[in-house]
C-alpha cells in the first residue's frame, strides 16, 4: 500500500486532472441519483393531477440534469485519461532516469527483461487500474452510504437485515483479495520467466536455427508456457470466486426481505409499495460493494505492480558521487594503489588482486595476459565502470572516486571490448562521442580509425543506417566505427580493450600507426597480439589478476618467461 | 542488411474476431457449458426477481404464513440453482481462458521459430518481445474477464428488450431507437480509440525497443557520458506513448458516460410519453411504473456491455498483431532430401535414392544480395573435396561471413548454386541440412542454464561423459573445472558472468559435441589470447579430422594448413590455392602475411 502512495506522488501537474475527474463522476452520481426522483414527481404529482404544464417542466428538468451528465461524463473521460497516462509517463520517466544511475551490479540484479516489463506492462497495469477504478471508487461509497440512508430512514426493522449481512460480505470479499493479493505476485514472476525464454531465444537466435534447435526452444518455451497458463488459472479461478459469494450473500439478503417483510406485511406492519422500495436500495447497497471488492481486486493486482515499480526507483545505486566532487583532472596520469577488485563482496576470489602501478602522464601502455586473467576488470576500474573492491585507483593524482562522474568519463575514453553500435544512422552513432563534431573532424576519427575507406563506399556514407545494434556492419566495421567514436570525445586517457580483434591485419597496422601520431594522450591497449603493444613505452603482462611482469618489449624478452612464450608462439603462426 | 518494412494489411476488425473466436473453439465444450451457464444464472436471477410479484399478489390476496414459506422456498431453489451456474461458469472460464492464451502464445512462438533470419535482422527485440508482454497480456486480460460478461449482458438486453416489448410496444419503439443510438456511438467511438490503440500499441513496441537497446548497452552509455542525450530520447518515445495512450483512452472512457446520459433521455421521453398516454387513457399508472422500472434496468447491461467492450478492444488491437505475426511467411523450406544415418556413417535420402553424405560442397556461379543493386558475392565458384580445409581470408566486408550463412541456408542465393554432396542445398530439408554443418558463429550465445548443458546444445543425446570429452577437446575442461560449480555452474545472462574468450571455447565445444561432417568456424579464434588458441588449435586439428571445414579467420596460422585459401575482394574471390602457392605468386596473400612480417 505505501509503494501504491508513495507513486500517487508522481502525478505531480496531473493531480489537478485525478481531482478534477473524481468530482465530475461525483456530479454525475448525483444526476443519476436526483433523475428518478425527478421522474417520480412527474408520475407521482403531474401525471396524477393531469397537470401537463409540471409534467412538461419535470420533462425538462430531466433533460437538462442528462444534458448535463453527459457534458461532465465526457470531461471526466478527458480528465482520467490525461491524469492516468501523464502519471504513466511520468513514472517511466522515473525510473529510466533511475536506471541511469545504476551500477552495473544493479542491473545485474534485475536483469533486462524484467527491467523492461518494470517499464511498460507494470505501469499499464497501474494505469488500467485508475482508468477502470477511479469511477467505481468514487461512486460506490456515495451509491452505498445513500442506500443504507433511504432504507434506515424506511424501515429500521428491515434494514437490520443490512447489519447482518454487509459485514459479512465485506469478510468474505476481503479474506478472497487477501488469498489473491500473493498470487499476483508468483503469476507476475512466472511472466518474467517466460519473458527471459523468449528474449534468449531472440538474442540467440542465429545459435537456434544453426544447431536446429527449434523442437528444443519450443519445449523449453511450452514449459514455461504451461507453468505460466496453471498459475494464471490458479490466481484468476480464486479471484473469480467473488462473483458467487456475492450472489449469493445478495440473494440471502433479498431472501430474509422476503421472509420478514413477508410476515411484517401478514402482521400489517409494512405496505407492499415499501418492500419493493427496500428491495431496490438493497440491490444498490449491494452492487456497491461488489464494485468496491472489483476496485480492490484490480487495486491488488496493481500492489504487484506497484512494488515491483518501486523496486526499481528504490534502489540505492552501487555508483555514488561525492558530496563535492572535483570537476577538474590535472593531469593523464592514472594510478593503481594496492588494488583488488572483486565483483560480488561473497565471491571466494578476486579478479584483481593487490595490483600496483603508476603510468606517467602521456605514456602508451600496453596489457597482454591470458583469458580471464583480469586485463578489461582493471582498465574498468579507471572510469568507474566498477568500484575497486579495495586499494584506490587514482587518476591526475586524485582518487577516481573523487571526481564527478562527468568529468572523470569525459577525461577517460574507452572503447570496450564487447562494444556496441545504436540503431540510427553512422553519423548518429558518431555524435554521441562529441555532439557538436562538424564533417571535418567526423571524417578525420574515421580517417584514424581506419573506417572512411569503407564509409566511403556506402552509397549513403554518414547516413548508413546501421540497424539495431549495428548489424548493418561487419564486425571489424563496428569495431573502426566504436574506435572513430571514442576519438571524438578527445578523451585524455584512451584506452582500447581488445578493440581490433575483428580488424583484419592490415587496417589494424593503420590504425596503430595513426593513433601513434596522437600526442599528449595517456593510451592503454589490451591486447592477444604483440604486435599491436610491442612499440608501447611500457607492456605490463597480467596473469591471474596480478602483474606478473612489465617492461618494455626488450627487457621482457629478457625477463618474462609467458612473455616469450606468447612471442614465440605468434612468430611461429606468422601473425605478428 | 536491409530492413524490411513489412506491408501493413487492411485491419479488419471481423477478421481478427473470427480469428480470435476459432481459439475459443478449441475449448468448444468448456465455451458451450460457460454459454449455458451463464443462460441459467442470468434467467435463475430474473425468475427470482420476478418471483416476489407472485409472492405478494398471494400476500395481498389473504395467502397465509405457509403460502409465504412456500414462496420463499422456491425462491431460494432458484437463487441457489443460480449461484451454484454463476460459480461454475466462472471456474470455467477462468480455466479455458488461460488455455486460450496459452495456444495464442504456443502458436505464436512456434511460429516465430520458423520465420527466416531476415525478419529478425529487421525488427528489434523490444518490438517482438512486445507480443507476449503486452500483447497477450491484454488478450488474457480481455477473456478473463470480458468473455462471460458480454455473453451475460448479451443475454440480459436480449430478456429485458422482450419484456418491454410484451409490455408496451409502442415505447419500446423509443426504447429501441435509444438502443440504437447507443450501439452507434459506442461503435463510433471504439473505430475512433481502436486506431489510437494501434498506436498506442505501436508506440509501446517501440519504447520497449529502446528500453531493450539501452539497458544492453549501458556501458556504452555511461562511457560517453550520454545519459542525459538518451534521457531525451527516451522522453521523446515515452511522450509519443502517452499522447496516443491518452487519446486512446479518452475516446473510450466517454462510452460509459455517453450510454449512462442517452439512458436518461430515454429515461425523460418515456416519462414524458407515458405520463401522456396515462392522460390519453392509452394505459395505465401502474403499468408506466413497472414500464419505467424495467427500462431503468435496461441501461444497467448496456453499460456493462460496453465497458467490457473497452477491454476487448484493446485486446483485439493485440490480437491482430500477433495474428498478423502468425500469418508472416515462414523460412521456405521445400526441401526434400532428407538425412539419415547409415551404419558410422550418414546418408541423404532422395527419393529412393541414397546418397552417402561426404561433405562435398561446391559453389556454381553464386550470386548474392542483402539489398538490391548491392551486391556482397558476386558470381562465385568454388569447391571443397571431403575432408578439404577451405580458408576464407579478406578485408571485413568482403563477404566472408556470407557464404557461409548461405550453406547452411540462413539466406538463399539470388543466382548460380550450391551443390552438397552433388545435392542442391535447397533440395534439401533445411533441419536436416542444418544438423549435417557444425556451426561456431560469430557471437557465442549461451542460454540461462548450466555449462554442461550448454555445451549439450550440440547434440542434445550426448552423455555426460561426451560432454567433458567434447570440452576437452575445445581445451574448454580445465576453466570449466575451475569455475564454482564446474559444469553445473549457471550461464547468466547470456553469459555475462564469463570471459569472452571462454564463450567461445565453450561454442567450439557445443560443435565438438555436435560431431557434424562439414564445420563452418566464423572467426572463431580472433577473441582468444595466443596461449588459450595454441590449445584450441591442436584441439581443432583433432575434430576437423576427416571433415570438410570452412575456416574465416584472421590468423593466417589457421589459415596456413588449409587445403585451398581463398583470398576475397567485394564478394569476387581474387586468389585461390595453398599457402606455398599464393605465397610464390606474389600477390594479396603474399602482400597481407609479409606485411604483416615486416613489422617484427
Amino acid at each position: 500500500m505505501n509503494d501504491l502512495k508513495r507513486l500517487f506522488t508522481y502525478l505531480g501537474p496531473y493531480r489537478r486532472d485525478i481531482i478534477l475527474a473524481c468530482l465530475l463522476v461525483l456530479i454525475e452520481t448525483c444526476f443519476e441519483l436526483i433523475i428518478p426522483a425527478m421522474m417520480a414527481d412527474l408520475i407521482d404529482t403531474g401525471v396524477a393531477s393531469r397537470d401537463v404544464g409540471y409534467m412538461l417542466l419535470k420533462g425538462g428538468e430531466m433533460a437538462f440534469a442528462a444534458v448535463l451528465a453527459l457534458f461532465s461524463g465526457l470531461a471526466y473521460a478527458r480528465f482520467a485519461a490525461r491524469a492516468a497516462y501523464g502519471w504513466g509517463a511520468r513514472i517511466r520517466e522515473a525510473e529510466y532516469s533511475k536506471l541511469q544511475s545504476y551500477a552495473f551490479s544493479d542491473i545485474d540484479a534485475f536483469e533486462t527483461s524484467s527491467l523492461v516489463t518494470r517499464m511498460t506492462s507494470d505501469i499499464t497495469v497501474m494505469q488500467n487500474a485508475i482508468n477502470n477504478g477511479l469511477r467505481p471508487v468514487v461512486r460506490a461509497p456515495v451509491m452505498c452510504l445513500l442506500g443504507i440512508f433511504f432504507s434506515f430512514s424506511m424501515n429500521a426493522q428491515l434494514a437490520l437485515v443490512f447489519i447482518i449481512l454487509t459485514p459479512l460480505l465485506g469478510f468474505g470479499l476481503f479474506v478472497i483479495v487477501r488469498r489473491v493479493a500473493p498470487m499476483y505476485s508468483v503469476l507476475q514472476r512466472t511472466v518474467d520467466g517466460l519473458n527471459n525464454v523468449v528474449e534468449e531465444n531472440l538474442r540467440a537466435i542465429r545459435t537456434v536455427k544453426a544447431f536446429v534447435r527449434g523442437e528444443r526452444e519450443k519445449y523449453k518455451f511450452g514449459n514455461v508456457n504451461a507453468s505460466l497458463r496453471d498459475t494464471g488459472t490458479k490466481t484468476n479461478s480464486t479471484a473469480v470466486l467473488n462473483l458467487p459469494f456475492f450472489q449469493a450473500v445478495m440473494y440471502a439478503c433479498v431472501l430474509m426481505l422476503m421472509f420478514f417483510g413477508g410476515s411484517m406485511i401478514l402482521q400489517g406492519t409494512l405496505m407492499v409499495g415499501e418492500l419493493t422500495g427496500f428491495l431496490s436500495y438493497v440491490m444498490q447497497v449491494l452492487n456497491s460493494m461488489m464494485m468496491l471488492s472489483n476496485v480492490f481486486l484490480l487495486l491488488t493486482r496493481s500492489l504487484a505492480s506497484a512494488e515491483r515499480i518501486s523496486e526499481v526507483l528504490d534502489r540505492e545505486s552501487a555508483l555514488r558521487e561525492k558530496d563535492n566532487p572535483v570537476t577538474t583532472v590535472k593531469d593523464a596520469s592514472v594510478e593503481f594503489r594496492n588494488v583488488s577488485f572483486k565483483y560480488s563482496p561473497d565471491a571466494s576470489e578476486n579478479v584483481i588482486d593487490g595490483i600496483s602501478l603508476y603510468i606517467k602522464d602521456g605514456e602508451t601502455i600496453g596489457i597482454l595476459g591470458g583469458t580471464g586473467s583480469g586485463k578489461s576488470t582493471l582498465v574498468q576500474l579507471i572510469d568507474r565502470l566498477y568500484d575497486v573492491s579495495e586499494g584506490e585507483v587514482l587518476v591526475g593524482g586524485v582518487d577516481v572516486r573523487d571526481y564527478s562522474l562527468v568529468t572523470l568519463r569525459d577525461a577517460v575514453g574507452m572503447v570496450l571490448q564487447k562494444n556496441l553500435l545504436f540503431s540510427g544512422t553512422v553519423r548518429e552513432n558518431l555524435l554521441w562521442g562529441n555532439k557538436d563534431a562538424s564533417e571535418d573532424e567526423l571524417w578525420r576519427a574515421l580517417d584514424i580509425a581506419g573506417a572512411s575507406g569503407f564509409l566511403r563506399s556506402f552509397p549513403k556514407g554518414l547516413d548508413t543506417d546501421l540497424g539495431q545494434g549495428g548489424v548493418n556492419v561487419s564486425g571489424g566495421q563496428k569495431q573502426r566505427l566504436c574506435i572513430a567514436r571514442t576519438l571524438l570525445k578527445h578523451p585524455r586517457i584512451l584506452i582500447f580493450d581488445d578493440s581490433t580483434s575483428a580488424v583484419d591485419t592490415a587496417t589494424e597496422k593503420h590504425i596503430r600507426e595513426a593513433l601513434a601520431q596522437l600526442r599528449g594522450v595517456t593510451k592503454i591497449f589490451i591486447a592477444q597480439r604483440i604486435s599491436t603493444v610491442m612499440s608501447a613505452d611500457r607492456i605490463i603482462i597480467l596473469d591471474d589478476g596480478r602483474l606478473s611482469a612489465a617492461g618494455t618489449h626488450d627487457e621482457l624478452m629478457r625477463t618474462s618467461d609467458i612473455y616469450r612464450e606468447i612471442y614465440s608462439s605468434q612468430m611461429k603462426g606468422g601473425t605478428l | 542488411m536491409p530492413r524490411i518494412v513489412s506491408a501493413k494489411k487492411p485491419k479488419n476488425l471481423g477478421y481478427t474476431v473470427r480469428r480470435l473466436l476459432s481459439y475459443m473453439g478449441r475449448h468448444k465444450y468448456s465455451l458451450l457449458a460457460v454459454a449455458v451457464l451463464v443462460v441459467v444464472s442470468v434467467a435463475c436471477n430474473l425468475l427470482g426477481t420476478y418471483m416476489i410479484s407472485p409472492l405478494i399478489n398471494s400476500l395481498v390476496a389473504g395467502g397465509g404464513m405457509s403460502s409465504l414459506i412456500k414462496a420463499v422456498s422456491i425462491t431460494a431453489l432458484i437463487y441457489v440453482t443460480g449461484v451454484l451456474a454463476a460459480l461454475g461458469y466462472s471456474q470455467i472460464m477462468a480455466r479455458s481462458s488461460q488455455k486460450v492464451v496459452f495456444d495464442i502464445r504456443e502458436d505464436l512462438f512456434s511460429h516465430m521459430q520458423t520465420l527466416p533470419l531476415r525478419y529478425f535482422d529487421s525488427h528489434q527485440h523490444g518490438d517482438v518481445m512486445s507480443y507476449y508482454t503486452n500483447d497477450v497480456d491484454t488478450i488474457s486480460d480481455a477473456l478473463n474477464n470480458s468473455f462471460s460478461a458480454v455473453v451475460k449482458n448479451g443475454f440480459q438486453i436480449i430478456g429485458t428488450m422482450t419484456m418491454l416489448l410484451v409490455l408496451n410496444w409502442r415505447l419500446s419503439v423509443i426504447v429501441a431507437f435509444s438502443y440504437a443510438a447507443m450501439f452507434l456511438y459506442v461503435r463510433y467511438s471504439a473505430r475512433k480509440s481502436k486506431e489510437y490503440y494501434r498506436k498506442q500499441q505501436r508506440s509501446l513496441g517501440v519504447l520497449d525497443g529502446y528500453i531493450q537497446e539501452m539497458v544492453a548497452g549501458q556501458k556504452v552509455i555511461k562511457v560517453f557520458n550520454h545519459e542525459e542525450e538518451n534521457l531525451k530520447g527516451f522522453s521523446e518515445r515515452n511522450s509519443e506513448l502517452q499522447e496516443m495512450g491518452t487519446a486512446a483512452q479518452a475516446y473510450a472512457s466517454t462510452m460509459i458516460p455517453a450510454v449512462v446520459s442517452i439512458s436518461f433521455f430515454t429515461y425523460t421521453v418515456v416519462s414524458l410519453c407515458g405520463g401522456f398516454m396515462v392522460l390519453g387513457g392509452w394505459t395505465t399508472l401502474g403499468a408506466i411504473a413497472s414500464y419505467l422500472v424495467f427500462v431503468r434496468q435496461a441501461a444497467a447491461p448496456i453499460n456493462q456491455f460496453t465497458q467490457q467492450s473497452n477491454f476487448l478492444l484493446s485486446s483485439l488491437a493485440g490480437a491482430e498483431r500477433i495474428f498478423e505475426l502468425i500469418d508472416m511467411k515462414s523460412e521456405i523450406d521445400e526441401g526434400s532430401v532428407t538425412l539419415a544415418s547409415a551404419g558410422s556413417g550418414w546418408v541423404w535420402q532422395d527419393g529412393d535414392k541414397r546418397i552417402p553424405l561426404r561433405g562435398d560442397v561446391r559453389f556454381h556461379d553464386v550470386s548474392f544480395s542483402y539489398e538490391k543493386d548491392h551486391p556482397v558475392l558476386r558470381n562465385l565458384s568454388l569447391y571443397a573435396k571431403p575432408g578439404q580445409k577451405i580458408a576464407f581470408v579478406g578485408s571485413t566486408g568482403a563477404g566472408k561471413t556470407t557464404i557461409t550463412n548461405l550453406i547452411n541456408r540462413f539466406y538463399d542465393v539470388d543466382s548460380g548454386e550450391i551443390l552438397y554432396d552433388g545435392i542442391d542445398v535447397r533440395r534439401i530439408k533445411k533441419d536436416d541440412l542444418r544438423r549435417s554443418l557444425g556451426m561456431v558463429l560469430q557471437d557465442t550465445h549461451l542460454f540461462t542454464d548450466t555449462i554442461r548443458e550448454n555445451i549439450r546444445y550440440g547434440r542434445l543425446d550426448a552423455s555426460d561423459e561426451d560432454v567433458e570429452e567434447a570440452a576437452r577437446i575445445a581445451n574448454a575442461d580445465s576453466f570449466i573445472r575451475r569455475l564454482p560449480q564446474g559444469y553445473d555452474t549457471m550461464a547468466v545472462a547470456d553469459g555475462a558472468n564469463l570471459s569472452s574468450g571462454q564463450r567461445q571455447l565453450l561454442a567450439i565445444a557445443r560443435a565438438a559435441a555436435a560431431n557434424p561432417p562439414v564445420l563452418i568456424l566464423d572467426e572463431a579464434t580472433s577473441n582468444i589470447d595466443t596461449r588459450t588458441e595454441d590449445l584450441i588449435e591442436k584441439g581443432m586439428d583433432r575434430l576437423m579430422e576427416g571433415r570438410t571445414v570452412f575456416v574465416i579467420a584472421h590468423r593466417l596460422s589457421t589459415v596456413r594448413n588449409a587445403n585451398a585459401i581463398m583470398v576475397l575482394e567485394n564478394g569476387e574471390i581474387v586468389e585461390r590455392g595453398d599457402h606455398e602457392e599464393l605465397m610464390a605468386q606474389k600477390g594479396r596473400y603474399y602482400k597481407l602475411y609479409s606485411g604483416m612480417f615486416e613489422l617484427t
